[in-house]
């Protein structure tokens, strides 16, 4: 398992928050169709988790899953456990029209820590989201772009965050929340 | 001369001094001061040359309307053009030098145009430059380049030293403008409880009701301004920023804005400017109103101001233009500067007032302090030439002569005021004329409207059309609690501020001074500072039928230059009108654009620059690729390595070794960037056979297929193998660059037109690296990791299988794209160094050889294996290229299939896929025609056919070609010649496409 190097190997910077690779994340495309009677069901089996509702993550123990689109999720779990869990989804969604696949090492994860209100600040210089404090919170999940990349974040608390890319633009992703969160560049705007 | 004053000014801090130069003169200023005020501090009235004519420039206004004064700041990686001295903010060492003049601002070579001015009127470069046409080229053009310009651009060596940056945010209400009109409408939309911004361009927040003074509510209007600021702090619903200005309004209520943090302390950490990128619900244009001049003879010398900044210099920074100041005026407003003057001790000789009946209760106040009014009277010009000496006065109603001269040093001009509408008519807000007022104002029935036909901007205070105190604080109550109405708050029952001035009489428009006066005066009464228009030009322009605003302006370069026009629109539509004999909102305005003034190209820039300047995608072993030294291509925002030179070899040298090495032992090639598109579902089969041109869905699982993908239209788009998983999974790989169009591609099928058919998508390109194990030594150094059966039997060509390679999960495709025996082996990305380093080791007994995409190239053109992009340009289709093989004639349709079949897709004159060998064993040149005999219709030569894919082929010894030619495949041997753009020809022979091993023995051991 040690043979196995994430896109920047655990890289951090301390600027105006602290920005660090998370390492290997395992990561789960699933494509499926919610409406189907018994579908919500067979995931929940397979990973014990349920449907998050429209833009929002929930999380449990390792594990957590991620509503991006109408009939697609992203499911997180330990690294080491992503190809079984494929196989237990493959398997509870058997005889139903889905799509399960790996997707671990086709992504970066980041963490970034800090100040609640600056941690608002370094994200909403990149993505083109309402990152005000009454309207984004933890549980919520945006799909969306870090200035020329696509990009995926939520708040795991106030001043937590993570933020998921494409692997082979990881360098440019932790580049960018660097640059943004250089010394000297807080905004201010968010009052706490 | 302009001075500092023994006492005044509200914005300076006379105890902290500034030290700065102006074209290397050491100067000293307050800080507080704008470059502006401490110029005129300084004595220095003059401060640059005019575009056409050279003339002598002062400054003319306080903000950011001003013309004239434009400098060159900053030097070396600091040095910025055309920055207005009245919006920029004094700091220690600020180094200034002024613009447009040759070899000194003093004496200006350029200014002797001005004596030629008759001979340089409007459209006179239409005119001239149009004959001899060859003069264009080599007479004109270079002149007017020489000539054109105000500022420097900064040094070609030279980078900007400060960074930049964007900021998103989303807001209920965003108030542009903290002048009195802002403050009130931002108190009370943040009163009801909406989420406000509220912006102001400059430091201060007030705007000009400091110098005009007035009362609110009783007490002074300053005192107003200071409480309002104390509630809006205390407001957490409420967030206001200076020096952040409202550059342009858009579509949907999105805003830029413009802030600039550092620009009054550079170097201070942090970046220098942020460029907000605003979603608002309601937007409330507080923008005020900008003094209009006055055209009369000389209103461009030195010492002209309007009349608002010279009372602006005096109160704000201490400052006067000079002792005694003529106040020339069609309205009430000027009469303060002229109060003003006089109770800070300085002369007010005369007030020249164009109004016969004068003024209201200020003009009574100027009397009563012993100023002299003139009503009924003009200037009939200005005496001096640098600055100002003296006005000669006239009657307006006249033609012009002479009936009293006034000695002194300034002039106070206002010729009325025009509301700021540049925001409200960003994104469709439509205008009126106020005959009254004399002013375009926003018309409330046509604002700019949302998706939902909403209105989205608030119009308030004088940008509004409302000039006087209490009905300014009245309307932005309105315009406030409108907003927040709008969004969904509720305002409270409270009463707005009740503003007090004095009673002030009408505007009398006037439009030339005086109003019947000679075409001599007319060509020195300057409508545009900047770019030297002057009455006469735009009367010339109505003669010569430019009726359109839009025609004349840009005939005439009125409103032109870097100020677009904020002092000269307004005068320069009214003297058209009167030349077409049409009314003014007849004529109608000019298009107001974004941004509302220049705003920098780093700010919108952003974070762009450097290592971000744009996204660089790495596979999993880039790092490795850079520590040998690879020279890298851009393939997409990949960066694939070409070639690996060593020592000292060059890229062809190494390029050759890459291929040898490879065809007789073993190479490796890093794939990873290879698309790759999972196709899942009960009707993937059915779906992949309708986008490739073969068969897909007889491909049995554990095999692989070669497929083409063509668009509508037929041509030829994308190709590569596809892998059956099982009976409902297809793995897809494309074109490196091609993953995220083909995924898109697909997507698009699927959604719009096969919406019931059961196909999932997802593109897994990045999930795994791909390594290509290739030469007659794969299957050895695969056997050494060791992990699964790669034999001939097990795994033959065209097959893959699932397994573990020393110990890694793998998946091994057995496909070639090199002729030679190969494997491309799938890993999971994060694996894909371990197994890269060890395929290295494993492969150090055969001499592994990685190799880059030009060995790519060369070794699959030696194979006659076409490439997209290269064979490919968007017009060719599979038939063109000999792919008949991979057409399917069973398929009832595919993508493309129909198109293929129109007539001219079946002409045999199509220029069809050959080999072409040069007769002399050299290179052909890339691209080169094939030249037939005569000439086409254009006289140009005929063509046959060109080359689409050439190199030197290391393994033949000798250059190697695929090209397109009429009747290629019909002509094998003939010899076509090749002009190349050296003057040399080409001679190179039509061959088969394969050149290397063309039973495929190699590849099917």
């Amino acid at each position: 398992m040690s043979e196995a190097q994430s896109a920047l190997r655990g890289t951090w910077h301390k600027g105006l928050v602290t920005v660090a690779e998370a390492g290997l994340q395992g990561m789960i495309t699933l494509r499926g169709q919610t409406g189907e009677a018994g579908f919500a069901d067979a995931v929940k089996q397979a990973t014990g988790l349920d449907l998050p509702d429209t833009r929002t993550i929930v999380a449990a123990d390792k594990r957590a899953i991620a509503w991006m689109s109408p009939d697609e999720w992203l499911l997180m779990c330990p690294y080491e456990d992503a190809h079984d869990m494929v196989a237990g989804l493959r398997a509870a969604l058997a005889g139903r029209h889905h799509l399960v696949e790996n997707v671990s090492d086709a992504r970066a994860m980041f963490t970034l820590d800090g100040d609640d209100a600056t941690l608002r600040e370094v994200l909403a210089k990149l993505a083109p989201v309402d990152l005000h404090p009454e309207r984004f919170g933890p549980g919520e999940m945006r799909r969306t772009r870090f200035a020329q990349v696509p990009g995926a974040f939520w708040l795991t608390a106030p001043g937590a965050a993570r933020v998921v890319c494409f692997r082979s633009v990881a360098q440019y992703m932790y580049d960018l929340l660097c640059v943004a969160s250089s010394e000297g560049s807080a905004v201010g705007y968010f009052k706490p | 001369m302009s001075t500092r004053l023994a006492t005044g000014g509200r914005l300076v801090n006379r105890a902290q001094k500034m030290n700065f130069t102006f074209n290397g003169e050491r100067l000293s200023g307050h800080a507080g001061d704008t470059l502006a005020s401490a110029l005129l501090a300084n004595g220095k009235m003059m401060v640059g040359r005019s575009f056409k004519y050279h003339r002598p420039r002062g400054v003319v206004a306080s903000g950011a309307e001003e013309p004239n004064a434009l400098v060159n700041l900053g030097t070396g990686n600091r040095l910025e053009p055309n920055q207005r001295a009245t919006t920029t903010e004094l700091f220690e060492g600020l180094a200034a030098t002024s613009q447009n003049h040759w070899p000194s601002l003093e004496f200006d070579i350029g200014a002797v145009n001005t004596y030629f001015s008759r001979f340089l009127p409007a459209g006179f470069y239409y005119k001239m430059f149009m004959y001899p046409r060859a003069f264009w080229k080599h007479v004109y053009e270079p002149f007017i380049r020489q000539s054109a310009g105000l500022g420097r651009a900064p040094e070609a060596h030279s980078r900007d030293e400060d960074t930049y940056e964007h900021f998103y945010a989303y807001i209920d209400v965003l108030v542009i403008g903290g002048g009195i009109a802002g403050l009130q409408a931002a108190l009370a939309a943040g009163r009801a409880g909406a989420q406000v911004l509220l912006i102001e361009q400059t430091a201060h927040w007030g705007g000009r009701t400091p110098v005009d003074g007035g009362e609110v509510d009783g007490k002074p209007a300053a005192e107003f301004v200071e409480a309002a600021l104390a509630e809006l702090r205390g407001m957490k619903n409420v967030a206001l920023r200076t020096r952040m200005m409202g550059a342009g309004v858009y579509d949907h209520g999105y805003v830029l804005a413009y802030e600039r943090m550092s620009d009054h302390a550079p170097g201070t950490p942090g970046p220098r400017h942020r460029l907000w990128r605003l979603r608002c619900k309601q937007i409330v244009t507080a923008t005020g109103a900008i003094e209009r001049p006055l055209c009369f003879a000389g209103n461009d010398v030195p010492g002209v101001l309007l009349a608002s900044a010279l009372r602006d210099y005096a109160v704000n920074y201490g400052v006067s233009i000079g002792d005694r100041t003529v106040v020339v005026t069609n309205n009430d407003d000027a009469y303060r500067t002229a109060i003003s003057m006089k109770e800070m001790g300085l002369e007010v000789p005369a007030i020249i007032d164009a109004r016969a009946g004068g003024g209201g209760a200020l003009a009574q106040q100027a009397r009563d302090l012993g100023i002299r009014v003139e009503t009924g009277k003009g200037i009939a010009k200005v005496k001096g030439t640098r600055r100002v000496e003296g006005v000669a006065i006239c009657a307006q109603a006249g033609e012009g002569a002479v009936l009293d001269e006034i000695k002194c040093d300034a002039v106070a001009m206002s010729g009325g005021w025009s509301p700021v509408v540049h925001l409200w008519s960003h994104c469709g807000g439509k205008l009126d004329w106020d005959d009254a007022q004399s002013m375009f104002r926003p018309r409330a029935s046509a604002p700019p409207t949302g998706a939902t036909g909403e209105a989205f901007v608030i119009p308030a205070g004088s940008a509004n059309g409302h000039l006087g105190l209490g009905d300014v604080l009245a309307d932005a109550d309105a315009a406030g609690r409108a907003a927040a109405q709008a969004v969904g708050a509720t305002p409270p029952k409270t009463a707005a501020p009740q503003g007090a001035g004095p009673d002030e009489a009408p505007i009398e428009p006037v439009w030339l001074m005086p109003q019947g006066v000679d075409i001599k005066l007319r060509m020195k009464a300057w409508l545009d500072f900047q770019n030297d228009v002057k009455v006469s030009d735009v009367q010339l322009a109505a003669r010569e039928g430019f009726e359109s605003v839009e025609h004349a302006k840009r005939y005439t370069t009125l409103g032109m230059a870097t100020d677009q026009g904020k002092l000269s629109n307004i005068n320069g539509l009214a003297i058209l009108s009167d030349a077409l004999g049409q009314p003014i909102p007849q004529t109608g305005t000019t298009t107001f654009r974004p941004p509302y003034t220049p705003i920098s190209m780093g700010a919108i820039a952003g974070e762009a620059r450097g290592k971000v300047f744009q996204p660089i995608r790495r596979t999993p072993i880039q790092d490795w690729h850079e520590a040998q030294g690879a020279y890298f291509e851009p393939v997409g925002h990949w960066r694939r390595p070409y070639c690996y030179p060593q020592g000292g070899e060059s890229h062809a040298q190494a390029v050759e070794r890459e291929i040898t090495q490879t065809r007789n032992s073993l190479g490796l090639l890093d794939a990873s960037t290879l698309g790759k598109l999972v196709v899942k579902g009960p009707d993937a089969a059915r779906f992949l056979d309708m986008l490739y041109t073969n068969m897909m869905s007889t491909l049995k699982p554990g095999r692989c297929r070669y497929g083409l993908m063509c668009s509508e239209n037929g041509f030829l788009m994308d190709d590569g193998v596809v892998a059956r998983i099982d009976d409902e999974t297809f793995l897809c790989h494309t074109t490196t660059g091609g993953a995220e169009r083909i995924h898109a591609h697909m997507e698009e099928w699927l959604q719009t037109e096969w919406w019931d058919w059961q196909v999932y998508v997802a593109n897994v390109t990045e999930q795994y690296a791909q390594i290509g194990v290739v030469g007659p030594n794969a299957r050895k150094v695969l056997e050494k990791l060791g992990g699964m059966d790669l034999s001939r039997e097990t795994l033959p060509f065209m097959a893959w299988a699932d397994g573990t390679l020393a110990g890694i999960g793998v998946r091994v495709f057995r496909i070639s794209f090199s002729g030679e025996l190969s494997y491309e082996i799938a890993v999971d990305a994060s694996y894909g160094r371990a197994l890269w380093d060890k395929l290295l080791a494993a492969g150090e007994e055969f001499g592994v050889m990685p190799y880059g995409t030009e060995a790519l190239h060369v070794m699959r053109a030696e194979k006659g294996f076409i490439m997209i992009g290269d064979e490919t340009d968007g017009t060719v289709i599979p038939q063109d290229l000999g792919l008949h093989w991979a057409i399917s004639k069973k398929k009832d349709d595919f993508i493309g299939k129909r198109a293929q079949e129109r007539s001219h897709m079946t002409d045999p004159d199509r220029w069809q896929l050959v080999g072409l060998e040069t007769l002399d064993g050299g290179v052909l040149p890339d691209g080169a025609y094939a030249v037939a005999e005569g000439t086409n219709a254009n006289g140009q030569r005929n063509m046959q056919g060109r080359v689409t894919s050439t190199y030197y082929s290391p393994t033949l010894k000798r250059g190697i070609a695929m090209g397109l030619v009429r009747h290629g495949p019909d002509r094998m041997g003939e010899v076509l010649e090749f002009p190349g753009t050296d003057g040399t020809t080409h001679k190179a022979r039509i061959v088969e496409p394969v050149f290397f091993d063309k039973d495929g023995e190699k590849q099917n051991v």
